[in-house]
């Protein structure tokens, strides 16, 4: 059972990145690169916990904890920095 | 993997399990939404779904699996960093999107900042405007 749960969760997070790593490329701006980036951030933790859930190891487990410490600190710098330099208000 | 299907052990897994495939459903839900919601405020509410509730259920799917006692506190401390650096960085976000305005006013059902701007450029304006709006 638990080949079965690694194989659809594999599939699952690989249709997310690829959603996320699709508006991380389009995104109209700067902000929805970053809210994506965090996105995809959570899925590979998230893909992290999965395979230490399936093979019953500890090794990524600090890891995790680190991703959630310090995830943040991207988003909140580039959200810092960031400035309107669109033509039209409303292309988003 | 287990003969026997109604042991205890056996409850335990099927409980991961299903954790594991919601808490990677959260994560589809974020991208679905990420796609389709149509401005930055509305994406921000998706993708906060694999950031809490996703990251519990896969944390606690690791826990099941373990099954030692002692590996729960570290799970708890990895979620409880998470609820509390996500409102950090929605904040900054979503402050940074009003601000340049990144958002659809129609969309909005409310707009309890915008009065608050309106007063701080009005008592800005009234102590010499030589600040921009930008007070911090």
């Amino acid at each position: 059972m638990m080949n079965f749960v690694l194989v659809v969760t594999a599939v699952i997070f690989s249709l997310a990145a690829a959603g996320a790593i699709v508006r991380i490329s389009r995104g109209p701006s700067l902000l929805d690169r970053v809210l994506a980036t965090d996105v995809l951030l959570a899925i590979l933790g998230g893909a992290l916990c999965v395979d230490m859930a399936v093979n019953r190891h500890l090794n990524n487990l600090m890891l995790v904890v680190a991703i959630s410490v310090i995830g943040f600190i991207g988003s909140v710098t580039v959200a810092r920095f960031v400035a309107d330099r669109r033509e039209q208000p409303n292309e988003s | 993997m287990n003969p026997d299907p109604t042991s205890p052990d056996a409850w335990v897994d099927m409980l991961s399990a299903v954790f594991m495939i919601v808490g990677a459903i959260m994560s589809l839900g974020a991208a679905i939404g990420l796609l389709r919601f149509p401005d930055l405020l509305s994406r921000m509410h998706a993708a906060t779904k694999p950031q809490v509730l996703g990251l519990f259920l896969l944390l606690a799917s690791i826990g099941l699996q373990m099954r030692t006692w002692w590996v729960w506190p570290v799970l708890l401390v990895a979620w409880i960093f998470q609820l509390l650096t996500a409102p950090v960085s929605a904040h900054m976000v979503g402050r940074a999107g009003y601000r340049t305005k990144h958002l659809h006013r129609e969309l909005l059902t409310s707009d309890e900042l915008e009065a608050v701007v309106q007063k701080a450029a009005a008592r800005a304006a009234r102590e010499g405007g030589s600040d921009d709006g930008r007070g911090d």
